[in-house]
């Protein structure tokens, strides 16, 4: 390793290396509740190239990397399982391109959510991406990596789905060009080309470093609202869910359902966010929503929430700082959730499952969903609080994330993002010869398994 | 130590590291090394670790939590509302148990030393504290409205006595009744108390007030946004009860009373909140509006101005002990590139110590001949009708 400090130093300056035991016990964890696993060495790499060097040095010499953006991801992807290199990946953030009439973003990997949003309001006021409720200094990358979702992932779908292309260094050193970028200047779409952008999306960094990606952008109203419909009865969720989306005015449909404040308890709430050139069209937007539900509304099985304006503008607010405040509610600063990737039909089931494991498990909880496309999918999250300083309630919290996890997957959803254990859980489930695909297709790519080793591995 | 149970409740959700308009990294630290263990979130959990015996203080530990300039960004955007007061008390705290147990950069002991035996932070003698005013027609301070306070930087820094001089002459032109302390004044202290040592702190304090009530001060015009700081703040709980100003404060009051020339050349200015004014304090408006009385000025804003401002890196005793550096991504280097692409030809300043760090940083970036660094007292003496 001591070898390879010094080619790391001669890549990028001696500045961004460290194997000193303040980095290596930071990079070591994230915030989630994965045990810590520390890495031999932080590089943070400034271009492609001296990615590309770094991933040859570590190819040649079969050490591990782990690309990292911001390290939010809060299950453990980014921590170093069979130690080796942790590549910080957020000096290289560069806003590269953004194309207004095609509508996309070339960004660096490095490029988080909060500096591409603030770039747009400032340069591009009309334009704006879907950002997820990370923080918002999560990266771009990370989150399309990850499968992730957001504020307009009800109108685009995953963000996975929004990528238009990638620049990617490839385990053995080269970088390949993925999307209409592979033959073309522009950087508009996947298609028509053989799409191979699912060679690194949901892998968890273990086939390549992802080092620009573009991503679709969308029309940013200057009028937007929120609606929030509430019911008591998760089963008629689904139905009304359909019938919201059905209408195909909204950007974004999220539920939420908490025990705190009181007033909250028990209820399901559907937020409708939308937005609207004119006050005209948003009236008409807020009308069509409201009569695609109205049944309900008649028979008194729902309706919308009259929200003062504080709590209105926090629904608006994009990324929602008041998501942080969940990771002190047992003064300990933690928290993590499943977020699990299900058919939205079975919404009842999952709520359900949430209020049986935190009743059992004694945990603090906070469940909701977000819509994916129209309605073709949901993300639902179970978070669960836990206090960083007491390690018991820290296993607590795994516990119910563990027993989450495996109840999803019995219920025929998916963990999202899943923790190397949670990994081991799909596996299981998973179809043998699509497990066996994934393991040549790693094998090809990158055949001295050094990326992110640890991951996606049969154990 | 002081204030450990917050350090564990850190989510390192990152809001800390970020304005609140989210365009680049704010936290000067962070911003200049990049590594996670630099961001405010990242000192957090190490102090825990350390407290807890997972990491050593070694050298390393040690520059990561001096390298915190006290700028007070995080405190402003943390999200959680129940902690985040306490954050940059919690750094200054652990910073206090470096410094008991000895174990600081030598850069940091040594600024401590100085203050120590000299009374400031550059090791010169107490009775070169009032050469800066030796040509300035400034009086002793004896029975007038104002004592006026040029702290560490005003009275010993080459530029920083230019400052004190430029306004020291606009208060005398404003008719503002005051006097010196000369060498009878030591350091406010609020360096050694951001770099952790409470104590000398105390001691320097006590010094001042101690000679403050002998001369029944009650009003004070602080230059330095840090000094204003520490005699608003910190000295009421050692028994110095003052009315405190900063000079922008006084000369907004009375800027109408002055006689301008309409007639230079326009020029485009670009403003630089202080943290200590801003973030600590909340004073954003009396430069703006000294400024905004000026005839001929436009104002430019950078995008990370009043609360977002990204701080110049001088402050937690950095100016003195260079812990930050001077690299490309240095505070001061990051921020008068802002200044530049706003397109003003003037960054002011209102702070001895952001002028003495933002002029090095003109330097640094090769950009002199294409924006200049002026203390907002020089903008407005150079208006005035009877400038030379």
């Amino acid at each position: 390793m001591d070898n390879i400090y010094e080619v790391l130093s001669e890549i990028v300056g001696p500045e961004f290396v460290s194997d000193s035991p303040e980095e290596k016990y930071i990079y070591s964890m994230d915030p989630g509740t994965m045990p810590a696993c520390e890495p031999d060495i932080v590089v943070m790499p400034g271009s492609t190239e001296e990615v590309q060097k770094i991933v040859q040095t570590a190819n040649a010499h079969r050490v591990p990397v782990v690309p990292m953006g911001a390290g939010l991801v809060l299950s453990g992807l980014t921590r170093a399982l069979k130690g080796g290199i942790v590549l910080d990946m957020k000096r290289m953030n560069r806003i590269l391109e953004i194309n207004k009439l095609s509508r996309y973003a070339l960004v660096e990997a490095g490029t988080s959510q909060g500096m591409l949003q603030a770039h747009l309001k400032k340069h591009f006021p009309d334009l704006k991406h879907s950002a997820p409720d990370a923080p918002p200094a999560a990266t771009v990358a990370g989150n399309v990596c990850i499968h992730g979702s957001g504020h307009m992932s009800h109108a685009g779908g995953f963000h996975s789905d929004m990528l238009n292309g990638l620049e990617v260094v490839l385990p053995t050193g080269e970088v390949v060009r993925i999307g209409s970028c592979a033959t073309s200047a522009y950087w508009f779409a996947r298609a028509p080309l053989p799409d191979l952008s699912g060679l690194f999306l949901g892998w968890a960094g273990t086939t390549g470093v992802i080092t620009k990606l573009a991503i679709k952008l969308y029309p940013n109203y200057p009028y937007n609202d929120v609606g929030v419909f509430v019911c008591e009865d998760a089963s008629i969720v689904p139905d009304i869910l359909y019938q919201i989306t059905g209408t195909q005015v909204a950007e974004d449909v999220t539920t939420w359902m908490t025990p705190k404040p009181d007033w909250a308890a028990g209820f399901m709430h559907c937020n409708v966010n939308y937005g609207a050139k004119t006050k005209q069209e948003l009236i008409w937007k807020r009308n069509l929503i409201r009569s695609a539900v109205e049944s309900y509304i008649d028979d008194k099985t729902g309706g919308f929430l009259p929200l003062p304006s504080m709590m209105k503008q926090r629904f608006l607010e994009v990324p929602a700082r008041q998501l942080s405040l969940f990771a002190d509610v047992r003064k300990g600063g933690g928290f993590e959730y499943v977020g699990a990737i299900m058919p939205v039909e079975i919404f009842p089931e999952a709520y359900d499952l949430g209020l049986d494991i935190a009743d059992k498990l004694a945990v603090s909880y906070s469940m909701g969903c977000r819509i994916i496309g129209v309605n073709h999918s949901m993300m639902f999250f179970y978070a669960y609080a836990f206090n960083r300083a007491d390690p018991a309630d820290i296993a607590r919290a795994q516990g119910a994330l563990e027993e989450t996890n495996k109840r999803v997957l019995d219920m025929g959803g998916v963990p999202w993002k899943a923790e190397a254990p949670a990994q081991q859980e799909i596996i299981r489930k998973m179809d043998p010869n699509t497990f066996d695909m994934m393991h040549r297709v790693r094998s090809i790519l990158d055949p001295n398994g050094i990326m992110n080793p640890g991951n996606w591995e049969d154990n | 130590m002081k204030h450990t149970e917050i350090l564990h409740r850190c989510f390192r959700c990152g809001y800390c590291k970020l304005p609140g308009n989210y365009i680049d990294f704010n936290c000067p630290a962070y911003a200049a090394f990049r590594f996670e263990s630099y961001s405010p979130g990242g000192r957090m959990w190490l102090l825990r670790a350390w407290l807890d015996d997972k990491l050593e203080p070694s050298r390393r530990f040690q520059e990561i939590l001096f390298s915190c300039t006290a700028c007070r960004n995080c405190v402003e955007q943390c999200a959680l509302t129940r902690i985040k007061d306490e954050l940059l008390l919690a750094f200054i705290a652990g910073k206090g148990e470096l410094v008991g147990e000895g174990k600081v950069p030598p850069p940091v002991r040594d600024c401590l030393t100085r203050l120590q035996q000299y009374g400031n932070p550059y090791g010169l003698a107490r009775k070169k504290r009032s050469n800066w005013a030796v040509d300035a027609e400034v009086e002793e301070f004896s029975d007038q409205e104002f004592l006026f306070f040029p702290g560490d930087v005003g009275a010993f820094d080459s530029r920083g006595q230019e400052i004190s001089r430029s306004v020291a002459a606009l208060l005398t032109r404003l008719g503002i009744s005051f006097g010196i302390l000369g060498d009878r004044e030591v350091s406010d202290g609020n360096e050694a108390n951001a770099m952790g040592e409470s104590e000398l702190f105390r001691l320097l304090a006590e010094e001042n007030i101690e000679n403050f009530n002998r001369r029944n001060v009650k009003k004070i015009v602080a230059l330095s946004p840090h000094g204003f700081n520490a005699l608003k703040n910190e000295y009421p709980a050692l028994g110095g009860t003052y009315q405190v100003f900063h000079y922008t404060q006084i000369v907004a009051a009375r800027v109408g009373d002055l006689a301008l020339n309409d007639n230079l050349s326009k020029i485009r200015v670009t403003y630089h909140d202080p943290c200590y004014l801003g973030r600590h304090n909340w004073e954003y408006g009396a430069a703006r509006k000294v400024l905004a009385a000026l005839p001929g000025l436009e104002m430019r804003e950078m995008d990370r101005s009043m609360q977002d401002a990204l701080c110049c890196g001088g402050g937690g005793g950095n100016l003195f002990t260079d812990v930050l550096g001077n690299g490309p991504e240095s505070p001061a280097r990051n921020r008068v590139a802002e200044a530049l692409d706003t397109g003003a030809e003037i960054l002011a300043v209102s702070c001895p110590t952001c002028a003495v760090m933002l002029e090095d940083a003109v330097k640094s970036n090769n950009m002199e001949g294409r924006i200049q660094v002026k203390e907002i007292s020089e903008i407005v003496n150079e208006r005035l009708n009877d400038h030379p």
